[in-house]
């Protein structure tokens, strides 16, 4: 067994060992930072420092040296280590204590260097509207804004002579007799849904409308309105009750008050008017004594929008059989559910696109 | 329609309850309460007077009166009276000191004019009967004097201001209103029509009807004797005036009276101006009349008159002519009571622009049966307040009607409620509207139908298929004043609301599943939502545009967006077209944000254009309703309509990145608004090809093509600096528009393989002409790089000295990783040389420093 070095190599000599150590401790201390702590690390302890080239070497001495030797080495190489952790935490601590303290910032200066934007309410209200049906099992359906009077008005048992189709209230385009117009209604794509679908139809469609009224704090010519279509065997007056009732809960929170009231309306028969309870004065101004309120005129309630069971003459026109299906229908203002819903109070800040109106509404409403 | 409370309470016999309490429940019948308003409540210590003595006072601009009143007390009052319509002995209003007259205005003891005032003799205006009155309220003799004027008059009314929906004309009458109240309240309704009238004896006047689709019923009687200086009595001009009429003469008065309370429009002629015959017709060509208005008007030949040998004498139930009207002089008089065609008097109001109370109750309904009863309720009020004897006799012409006939099982109504209506019910329900009802279905044979109702069309094949058959048939006869009940759910209507809409259960139906939003409708949102995201502010601008925006765009002649669809009646005559881009309505949307003090403003705007086909129909037929449209005509329909796709438009000006204490901002160009194509083609999942283009309004350096393959689906760059300043747009204003309609989505992206191997990074710095595309150098560098490049990424151009007049530098970082291994050094530079040889073959490029 003769496969040592028989040299024996200077680290391992006790007073080089010492000095190394020594050397190490002194650059430890000395580290100020935590960066110089990594380069004393690296030369003190790493794989080329001289105690770790000199622990290398123990496996050269004779066996009768390597006890003593693996011993020395072995308490130089704690002794920097644990310096190494010492001074590694003390220094940690002092960064964490003053380093981190200098490095500062002002945490409320303002950061609005990317532009912000937003959709229109009208749209994301649009958009509410169709996920509370959609959920409800319907589906969104479209049709033009600028449409033939027969699917506006004929198919929809708006007689020839009916007010509604003179051009006090009705944009016509190109003639009045060209038999196109601005559609003055949603309801025109229940035709064109009747038409398009296969029984059952459950659909619901938001869009843009136009009547000729001049711009003001509760009219515009160009509004918007959704309309719901639900024709299926045995569909009631219940149902349509139903399914306002929970539109209205949906849009405007549990609790909310609605009244179904007759009314007139040429697409559906029976027709009634949704109305919900006034949400400023909660129908309290329709008590005599009362101090008045601006927001129902004092009638305690608000119209919403008209409903009915869809007219069979309506049916007939879309080819439907009214004795084996009926349907409900309803049409309500966007303009006005923004009004009630989020308290918008001037129309023409709808209209007029100032960014100061859509900005505060984000990307859902 | 205005009804005092009182009026309806002769008719219906209500309870002791609010008028809340009747508008509340004729609410819930179909009868929407408008207002309430009080009358006569606030109106206290107002008792009739006598005047004893009247000494005019002198020296005053006005003449001005000194009376002694005796008003029922110990001695008389002083009261200073402007008024001069009275004589000593005259009986009058007087208001005390301490009275309060409408408005809160309260009479106190005063001097004035010199002379102690100690109350004030009162006016019609002045005790709140009417809007204004030339002088002082003059009573009869007979008045009680001290009595109090309020409860003596009965001034002390509510009137109720109710909605009435255009089907409902029976409601358009104190008698049509009552009935709805007793049924609300479940109480005896007495019918103000169901009076005895004379209907033996000769024509009072030689009358036919020469066109019976105009009218199918027409009555006159004649009063002889009238003493035309006779005045209408202040009950009737105190109801006239609160149900909303100005009251006129007593002739005048007393027809208006009759038509408010029975719901039958009258007409009242001079009979010493008639001449010969009246016959009910339609107008000749050329025709003409001047109506009570003194206004010619020129008839049209659908104009449905009145006339005698003389031409025409009346707009029938529209407007009387002037030359027969009733006069200060008129002694003899015919009233007319008639039932006319209801679309012909809508279509005659509307033609001439003429609407009356007439029309409006004809246009929406009256009862038939009317006619004989309302005109001898006039002649009985002319009689007994006008001094004149009722002329034997009565001229009736008439048309047959056959009776209108619905049979409907009773189980009905239950089925279109959703809730059980026992038959009993049902049949009461049915009656208490004045419906006939029978057992069984009655068979109904055609028969002659009568004069058009407004908005029904009719006819034996669609009464077929409306017809609803089932158990227990009943047959319904609707009353002749409701001849807006034609159909089975008419009826059920009928029954819902008196068994009432507050009733019905709130039932959910369960809708079959649906497929939820369709591919386009997400893109939609989604469009919206990321360019939100992206910074931009969506807008809904109106979609009319003029032929200066048309300019102001700079579009030559010829552009198809200059073929826009023209409005008949546009609000504003600058901008009577249609759009057929989104541009205009977001460009003026930005100046107005610029002029509200915004700088810097980046906004969208999602919505339709419109885009006529040059080769499209006229017209889009009018197709008949009883019957399902056939496909051919369905096409027409579609192919007359202008193509309306959906587009998505950008403008941005100013900064678009803000500075701040990071350092600058950035301003807003090009490369946004083609960015801004980008982010919505990229929702749907396409890549945009860019291609330079000159397009207008853009300027023809910086105005981009966009193509979804080889899709032209849009454009994106700077404006041009002349649309800049047509539009007075702040400098540098970016646009895009894209039609989102022709970006199909891709259907659901696919999930790319990942591989776990190390990248391999090259930079390569290529030399090109400068007018070469980089999109043209990065498709080749990607092409020659092949399968091996993750991705390439252009990191730095330049142009200078360095690389020569009229070249630029193009740096690219190319990264290349392979599925399967670690790539080598010499497979990564393989790759790049291959790049960098097809850039050079394609595009001349040289390898900067090489």
């Amino acid at each position: 067994m003769s496969d040592y070095d028989p040299v024996e190599v200077t680290p391992l000599h006790a007073d080089e060992l010492a000095r190394a150590e020594a050397d190490a401790l002194a650059a430890i201390k000395s580290a100020a930072d935590l960066d110089a702590l990594k380069q004393v690390r690296l030369a003190h302890a790493g794989d080329r420092s001289p105690i770790a080239l000199a622990n290398r070497e123990i496996g050269a001495l004779p066996p009768a040296a390597r006890a003593e030797a693996g011993k020395r080495i072995g308490a130089a190489r704690r002794a920097v280590a644990e310096a190494l952790a010492a001074r590694q935490a003390e220094l940690e601590a002092e960064r964490d204590t003053k380093v981190l303290i200098e490095e500062t910032v002002d945490v409320t200066l303002p950061w609005d260097r990317a532009p912000r934007g937003a959709r229109h309410p009208l749209t994301t209200l649009q958009e509410r509207v169709a996920d509370c049906f959609v959920a409800m099992g319907y589906e969104v359906a479209e049709g033009p804004e600028l449409e033939a009077e027969w699917f506006n008005f004929d198919a929809l048992n708006i007689a020839p002579d009916h007010p509604a189709r003179s051009d006090h209230d009705t944009f016509f385009v190109e003639s009045t007799e060209s038999g196109k117009v601005l559609r003055t209604q949603t309801s025109p794509v229940q035709i064109r849904a009747l038409l398009a679908r296969d029984l059952p139809v459950y659909v619901i469609s938001p869009g843009k409308v136009f009547r000729t009224d001049e711009l003001d704090a509760t009219h515009t010519p160009v509004f918007h309105q959704v309309e719901g279509l639900a024709v299926d065997k045995g569909l009631t007056m219940a149902h349509l009750k139903g399914t306002l009732d929970r539109f209205a809960e949906v849009m405007f929170g549990e609790g909310i008050s609605t009244r179904f009231r007759p009314n007139y309306f040429p697409f559906t028969e029976p027709s009634a008017e949704m109305d919900l309870r006034c949400f400023v004065c909660r129908g309290a101004s329709a008590v005599p004594g009362n101090p008045p309120c601006r927001t129902c005129k004092s009638e305690g309630w608000i119209e919403w929008g008209g409903c009915g069971m869809v007219n069979p003459r309506v049916l007939i026109s879309c080819g439907v059989d009214p004795s084996v299906y009926s349907g409900f229908a309803f049409g309500m203002g966007i303009e006005r559910t923004l009004m009630f819903r989020h308290n918008a109070e001037d129309m023409r800040d709808m209209v007029e696109g100032d960014i100061r109106f859509t900005l505060p509404f984000g990307m859902e409403v | 329609m205005k009804v005092p409370l009182s009026w309806l309470r002769e008719f219906a016999d209500l309870p002791a309850v609010t008028a809340h309490e009747v508008a509340d429940r004729l609410t819930e019948a179909g009868l929407k309460l408008e207002a309430i308003t009080s009358h006569g409540h606030d109106l206290k210590n107002v008792v009739v007077g006598r005047v004893l003595e009247i000494e005019e006072l002198a020296g005053f601009k006005k003449p001005i009166r000194h009376c002694k009143v005796e008003v029922g007390e110990a001695m008389p009052r002083e009261i200073v009276c402007g008024a001069t319509n009275f004589e000593p002995g005259a009986v009058v209003p007087v208001a005390l000191p301490g009275a309060v007259l409408p408005g809160g205005f309260e009479i106190a003891s005063r001097k004035t004019y010199g002379r102690l005032s100690d109350g004030m003799i009162c006016s019609e205006a002045e005790l709140g009967i009417a809007d204004s009155s030339p002088g002082i309220l003059v009573l009869p003799q007979d008045t009680p004097i001290g009595a109090d004027v309020v409860e003596l008059l009965g001034l002390r009314d509510e009137v109720l201001e109710l909605e009435i929906t255009p089907d409902c004309g029976y409601a358009l009458s104190i008698r049509g209103v009552a009935r709805e109240a007793a049924t609300a309240f479940g109480v005896a309704f007495h019918d103000p029509a169901a009076i005895d009238y004379p209907v033996s004896g000769g024509p009072s006047h030689p009358a036919s009807i020469a066109d019976p689709t105009a009218c199918d019923r027409f009555v006159l009687r004649a009063v002889s004797g009238f003493d035309p200086a006779a005045e209408s009595p202040l009950w009737m001009r105190v109801r006239l005036a609160r149900a909303g009429m100005r009251p006129v003469s007593l002739a005048v008065d007393v027809t208006n009276y009759v038509m408010l309370e029975l719901g039958q429009p009258l007409h009242a002629f001079d009979r010493a101006t008639l001449q010969g015959e009246i016959v009910v017709r339609r107008a000749e060509p050329g025709e003409t009349l001047e109506t009570l208005d003194h206004v010619v008007r020129e008839l049209h030949p659908e104009d449905i008159l009145i006339t005698d040998d003389s031409g025409p004498i009346s707009m029938a139930g529209t407007m009387g002519g002037l030359a027969t009207e009733i006069s200060a002089n008129s002694a003899d008089i015919l009233i007319e009571a008639a039932h006319f065609s209801a679309t012909g008097i809508a279509r005659e109001s509307r033609r001439h622009n003429l609407v009356s109370e007439a029309s409006k109750r004809f246009e929406r309904g009256v009862d038939r049966e009317l006619p004989l009863a309302a005109s001898w309720r006039a002649v009985e009020l002319l009689v007994s307040l006008g001094g004149g004897t009722a002329e034997p006799g009565v001229t009736h012409a008439s048309v047959d009607v056959a009776p209108v006939a619905i049979a409907i099982p009773s189980g009905h109504p239950s089925a279109v409620a959703g809730v059980p209506y026992p038959r009993e019910t049902v049949i009461r329900r049915l009656e208490q509207v004045g419906c006939r009802v029978v057992d069984g279905e009655v068979a109904v044979s055609g028969g002659p139908r009568g004069v058009a109702a407004t908005g029904v069309v009719s006819s034996d094949d669609l009464a077929e298929k409306l017809t609803v058959r089932g158990d227990d048939m009943i047959t319904v006869y609707p009353p002749s004043w409701r001849p807006d009940l034609t159909d089975p759910n008419d009826l059920a209507e009928e029954v819902i609301r008196l068994e009432g809409y507050g009733n019905l259960p709130s039932v959910l139906p369960a809708a079959p599943a649906g497929a939820g939003l369709t591919e386009t409708q997400r893109l939609r949102r989604r469009a919206g939502r990321a360019l939100a995201v992206s910074g931009y502010v969506e807008v809904l601008a109106y979609p009319f545009i003029g032929v200066r925006d048309l300019d102001n765009l700079q579009l030559p002649a010829g552009d198809p967006r200059r073929a826009a669809t023209r409005l008949v009646n546009p609000l504003s005559e600058d901008e009577p077209l249609m759009r057929t881009t989104l541009l205009p309505g977001l460009l003026k949307t930005l100046v107005r944000n610029v002029g509200r003090g915004f700088t810097d403003l980046a906004l969208f705007e999602v919505g339709l254009v419109y885009r006529p086909a040059p080769d499209a129909p006229a017209t889009a037929p009018i197709l008949r309703v009883d019957r399902l449209p056939t496909e051919e005509e369905r096409a027409w329909i579609e192919s007359a309509l202008p193509a309306q796709p959906v587009r998505v438009a950008a403008v941005l000006a100013g900064q678009f990145e803000k500075s701040g204490w990071w350092g600058p901002g950035r301003a807003a160009i090009w490369a946004d608004a083609i960015e801004a194509a980008r982010i919505v083609a990229g929702e749907a999942g396409i890549a945009l090809t860019v291609k330079a283009d000159r397009h207008e309004p853009w300027h023809p350096g910086r105005c981009a093509a966009l193509y979804a393959g080889d899709t032209l689906v849009g454009h994106a760059g700077e404006l041009h600096p002349r649309v800049i300043e047509a539009y007075g747009l702040p400098p540098r204003t970016c646009a895009m528009e894209l039609e989102l309609s022709r970006l199909t989505p891709s259907g659901p992206p696919q999930a790319p393989p990942v591989s776990g191997y190390p990248v391999a990074t090259q930079d390569v710095a290529l030399i090109v002409s400068a007018d070469i595309p980089v999109t043209t150098v990065e498709a080749a560098l990607r092409e020659g790089a092949g399968e091996l490049l993750e991705s390439i990424r252009l990191f730095d151009v330049y142009a200078g000295a360095q690389v020569g007049e009229g070249r630029k530098s193009l740096a690219y970082t190319l990264r290349f990783r392979a599925p399967d291994r670690t790539l080598t050094v010499e497979e990564t530079t393989a790759a790049r040389d291959a790049a960098v040889s097809v850039a050079t073959e394609r595009t001349g490029a040289r390898l900067r420093g090489a």
